[in-house]
């Protein structure tokens, strides 16, 4: 056992590097274990020469350790220089097994079996985990990789895969590709894939048939050597070529070891945190959690937190964190002047959905958020404006516009927009200051966040946003106390895509309200399924069913995962009997749908074909996910001469990239949806940015602000496949030049021969590029500006979708 | 995260009036816009023609005449910018579908002015050769129009969603199976198969492409030559002759891919350099009046 030191340091990434080097600089004892050779192992594992950036850039550095942009050997080079200058103890190939004791005490056994004793401990071992070794022999050997970051970094390689999971055949299908020229062999011990996708096995298989790799079943590593892999096979030994083993063998979490050592996460979901005070100090008193495990993905923020944990543990209770400007500028522009702290705190006592909020969660919100000062009168924010952000109010009160002339007022405490932030559509109604006042304005990220972290929070927002969606529906006959009985019984479904919820005939009278996603309505006529109406997110059904008590008749299926609150009829029907002009209101909109109904059946016998059409189309719609579009590009193959000009025009309206792809995707009846960004209600690519630079602006456009760190997360959670991983190319000659001289590539992107050629060495780093909807460009989207037969067009599925469009193609 | 914040709308921002929502064609653009704009234009110029009185008759050097020729040519000098229209992308409002169709109908117009502005004197000299030069260019746009408002469904049917990268993957897929699957064959029965591997699917030049029929394919014949063959082994030779119709069916639809973005593409070949030389021919025939006023 050797000496007790003041802090022990386990993981030497950015976090735990950054927090010895303070210990160190402080003099204070301490010990840095590291299981590997080497610090920092995730960067190590980069590939040679890739470019690791520095965001967010708004957020000082505060570190004995230097970090700015730079390439992976630089930065390792200057942490590696930054750890002896701070006098740094390391112990390395300490990989911890086991943590017992307490505060004062704690012991570290360590696999190897040495045992290091520490009165705290600084976990900062990220999220990564322990990915699984290879066990062969020469499993130490360098030319094995546990992760591919570009699969163009390898070319003309002989590349051998370990692991048959998604992982594994992803990485072997990104190096398959055939302009690499790599020879990529697959190894799987068993005889079938069953650990993986169906969709990544049959690409695979396919990509085995076309002759691009080589998938070997029941098959194994025996012996690595440079140059050349030996394999055990089913028929006896073989050796292969192998420049490059890729191992994807899985990987341990890092959850089940650090609930292990007592401490508890805010949840049980694979997001959950572990649970911390403000100074970092998890549940178990003496062990602080920093860095990725934290929920802070970014080194920047990494290092901070090392500093200021140490700093913590040294008794500085002083010490504001480094974004302490950045929350001082938020409240800036305020009335009255208080410190950070003391707003803080009026904020949390202020308003209810904070009241649940550690001061740490406070502080993070508040950096996604905005407060701001309204006089009596100004707009917050007006209806049909887009929007998902969600409001709170600290002081004053607002006014809603619920109806022509219907003002509902909603008091101090309270929250607002929350409509917009559940179901991704636009605002429903105009907002008030009704009197000076100050509200926080929280972005969609943070408030997601804080559903997710803090249980109070979730239970309020969501009971508010049903109260408001019904009273909006029901255009102000309303008081929330009617609702209450409702609410009480009402019950949150999720329904994935395609199913039905409402069968045409059964029997029924629960009503539903869309909570999110979009429903559409068919009807069954002469033995077809009819096409009559899409619901967006915000709309109710199963009315007519309660009003006239029979047998529904249409059938409603969600069109997209979508979120359903289902209220019983009892329960409706004396609310109904409670406020007879919602009773009228309800009625009115019944007719409306059962004569647009009888429209669309009337139509069928006399335009059959249109009506087939036009529904046929819809369920194609639909099913190329544009029902949880807002704003999708089509075109009209009737009028498509294939020029490529969207696609010129858009590379040459942004940086020299397009964001669509025309001659992708599914086309139906002549229409065609390319590969280009929807802007989804809920989109899928914001789910995880770790520097959480996707946002929604203020025309429905999803887009990205500068500081995207490469890492594709966004690229993968698209299922359209819309988002591209590309580095801008550079400056192209003039148009004139072009057109005058010929030098140059002329409109569009350049071809990646012209680039490359441009550059040279240079490999610049790639991020992702998306549609933006052309945010800023006063004319508006270029791709169908720049179409010059008039094929392409933007709409939202309920544009195209409505009875208009009918009425037009049938005349 | 400011731009998430913005409270009062950048002047930057889309209005929804920008936003082309509208289906229609650059034809029917704006209810035939253009097309009433054009008639109007030319039905001035006829009945104007007639009724004016210009002595002793009617004629390029004419104040009509001049009148005529200078909407002209400063129409052409209009027309020919749709070509940096197109490529220039400026972030005002400008819809290249409106360009178009302004295009479209006032050149057919040019028809009118151009041939009223001789006063149907025309000989062996300059001037007649920019009149005839403004003729053919307005017929190929004629074509152009007709290849625009016809051909894309077509092209939209052939590819049944596949494109052009895609098509070309398939064939280059087909290649390597009947690669590995020629393997057993005979040398005499390899030779076409080998040959067929060989083949460029873009070979053939500008006749073939236009027409779209191939009678030197190596393909086709490979077919041909291995389903007559009786040399190799029965099971083996099969493969490879479902393989060969199979790639023979991806080179059709690729090749007819091929015909249809000819077909739209090549009279731009014949539109744009007569273009030039009619402004040469234009600025020719505007000199040389000047020259002898």
């Amino acid at each position: 056992m050797s000496e007790a030191v003041k802090v022990a340091i386990i993981g030497s990434g950015p976090a735990g590097l950054s927090a010895a080097s303070r210990a160190g600089q402080l003099g204070m004892s301490h010990i840095l274990l590291e299981k590997t050779d080497h610090l920092s192992d995730t960067i190590f594992k980069y590939q040679k020469g890739k470019r690791v950036l520095a965001t967010p850039e708004r957020l000082d550095l505060r570190s004995d350790c230097r970090f700015a942009e730079g390439a992976r050997e630089y930065i390792l080079g200057n942490w590696d220089e930054d750890a002896a200058n701070n006098k740094v103890q390391v112990a390395y190939h300490a990989e911890v097994a086991e943590v017992s004791g307490e505060k004062g005490a704690f012991a570290i056994k360590t696999t190897k079996g040495d045992v290091y004793t520490a009165e705290n401990i600084v976990l900062a071992i990220g999220t990564q985990g322990n990915p699984n070794r290879m066990r062969c022999e020469g499993a130490d050997l360098p030319h094995i990789i546990y992760q591919v970051d570009d699969p163009e970094d390898f070319k003309d390689r002989h590349i051998t895969v370990v692991g048959s999971g998604d992982a594994g055949i992803e990485n072997a299908l990104g190096v398959a590709e055939e302009a690499l020229e790599n020879t990529v062999t697959i190894l799987n011990r068993s005889k079938d894939f069953a650990r993986a996708k169906a969709k990544n096995v049959a690409d695979m298989m396919e990509a085995g048939e076309n002759g691009l790799m080589s998938i070997r079943t029941e098959t194994q590593p025996k012996k690595v050597e440079p140059g050349f892999l030996t394999l055990e096979t089913p028929d006896g030994d073989e050796t292969i070529p192998c420049d490059v083993i890729v191992a994807r063998l899985g990987s341990v979490a890092p959850r089940g070891f650090v609930e292990s050592m007592g401490i508890e996460f805010t949840g049980p979901d694979r997001e959950a945190f572990p649970k911390l005070s403000p100074i970092f100090e998890s549940t178990v008193p003496g062990i602080f959690v920093i860095g990725a495990l934290a929920g802070y993905p970014l080194i920047k923020h990494c290092m901070n937190q090392g500093y200021d944990v140490v700093e913590f543990i040294n008794g500085n209770s002083d010490l504001t964190p480094a974004d302490e400007k950045d929350l001082a500028a938020i409240f800036e522009g305020l009335p009255k002047k208080k410190s950070v702290s003391e707003w803080l705190e009026y904020l949390r006592t202020r308003v209810s959905i904070f009241a649940d909020v550690s001061p740490l969660q406070m502080r993070e919100f508040m950096l996604d958020s905005k407060v701001a000062f309204y006089r009596k009168g100004d707009v917050v924010f007006e209806k049909g404006e887009p929007g998902s952000s969600l409001f709170a109010i600290a002081d004053g009160f607002v006014e809603v516009e619920v109806g022509p002339g219907v003002i509902v007022p909603i008091e101090q405490g309270s929250i607002f927009g929350e409509v917009g932030l559940i179901s991704g559509r636009k605002r429903g109604a105009t907002i008030r200051a009704g009197a000076d006042g100050i509200f926080v304005e929280v972005s969609r990220t943070a408030a997601l966040k804080l559903m997710a972290s803090v249980p109070g929070a979730k239970r309020a927002i969501n009971r508010i946003s049903l109260e408001r969606q019904l009273l909006q529906i029901f255009k102000g006959g309303l008081t929330v106390d009617d609702l209450g009985p409702v609410v009480d019984t009402a019950e949150v479904e999720r329904v994935p895509a395609g199913k039905i919820v409402l069968t045409e005939g059964e029997q029924g009278d629960d009503v539903y309200v869309i909570r999110s996603g979009s429903m559409v309505v068919e009807k069954d006529i002469g033995g077809k399924p009819i096409f009559l109406r899409y619901l967006p997110a915000g709309s109710f059904f199963g009315e007519m069913g309660v009003l006239s008590g029979a047998p529904r008749n249409a059938t409603v299926k969600a069109a997209v995962g979508a979120e359903l609150i289902k209220l019983t009829g009892e329960s409706f029907r004396k609310m109904l009997a409670a406020r007879p002009q919602v009773r009228e209101a309800t009625e009115a909109a019944v007719a409306e749908r059962a004569q647009m109904n009888s429209f669309i059946e009337s139509r069928k016998a006399s335009y059959s074909s249109a009506v087939d059409l036009y529904s046929d189309t819809a369920s194609f719609i639909m099913k190329e996910g544009l029902g949880e579009a807002t704003d999708a590009l089509l075109i009209d193959e009737n009028l498509c001469v294939g020029c490529d000009n969207c696609e010129k025009a858009c590379a040459d309206s942004h940086e020299g990239l397009s964001r669509l792809d025309r001659e992708a995707g599914k086309t139906f009846a002549h229409l065609h949806v390319p590969t280009s960004c929807r802007h989804c209600e809920h989109p899928h690519c914001m789910a995880d940015c770790p520097p959480n630079v996707i946002h929604r602006g203020p025309d429905g456009e999803v887009f990205m602000e500068p500081g995207c760190i490469g890492c594709g997360n966004c690229m993968r959670n698209c299922p359209y496949g819309v988002i591209r991983m590309e580095a801008a190319p550079p400056q192209k000659p003039s148009l004139l030049r072009w057109l005058l001289t010929g030098f140059g590539p002329g409109p569009g992107e350049p071809s990646p021969k012209w680039t490359k050629k441009q550059l040279g060495d240079e490999k610049p780093k790639k991020i992702a590029v998306k549609c933006d909807m052309c945010k800023g460009i006063a004319g508006g989207p270029a791709c169908v500006r720049a179409c010059p037969t008039g094929a392409a067009i933007r709409v939202s599925p309920e544009e195209f979708l409505s009875i208009a469009r009918l009425d037009e193609d049938t005349d | 995260m400011a731009s998430l914040f913005q409270r009062r709308r950048s002047k930057a921002t889309q209005v929804e009036r920008v936003r082309e929502r509208r289906h229609e064609g650059f034809l029917r653009y704006a209810g035939f816009r253009w097309a009433k704009i054009s008639g109007g234009l030319c039905l001035l110029i006829i009945v104007s023609y007639a009724l004016i009185d210009v002595t002793p008759r009617h004629n390029g050097g004419s104040w009509y005449g001049y009148t005529l020729g200078t909407i002209g040519a400063a129409l052409i000098l209009w027309l020919t910018a749709l070509g940096y229209r197109k490529r220039k992308m400026t972030r005002d409002h400008w819809s290249l579908k409106a360009w178009t169709s302004a295009h479209v109908y006032l050149g057919l117009s040019l028809i009118i002015i151009g041939t009223w502005h001789t006063g149907f004197q025309l000989g062996w000299n300059v001037h007649t050769l920019a009149w005839a030069l403004m003729m053919l260019v307005i017929l190929s746009g004629l074509y152009g129009v007709i290849v625009y408002a016809t051909l894309p469904q077509a092209l939209s049917n052939n590819r049944e969603q596949m494109t052009q990268m895609q098509m070309l993957e398939a064939i280059r897929a087909f290649d390597r199976q009947l690669h590995s699957a020629a393997q057993p064959l005979t040398p005499e029965d390899t030779a076409p198969v080998l040959a067929a591997l060989d083949e460029d699917p873009f070979a053939g030049g500008i006749a073939a492409r236009l027409s779209g029929r191939y009678p030197n394919c190596a393909t086709a014949a490979a077919y041909r030559a291995l389903s007559a063959s009786r040399s190799s082994d029965a099971e083996a030779r099969t493969k490879v002759v479902g393989l060969l119709s199979q790639k023979e069916a991806a080179l059709a639809r690729l090749r007819e891919h091929l015909r249809i973005r000819a077909l739209l593409e090549i009279w731009l070949y014949v539109h744009v350099p007569l273009t030039f030389a009619l402004i040469a021919a234009l600025s020719a025939h505007i000199v040389s009046v000047f020259f002898y006023w």
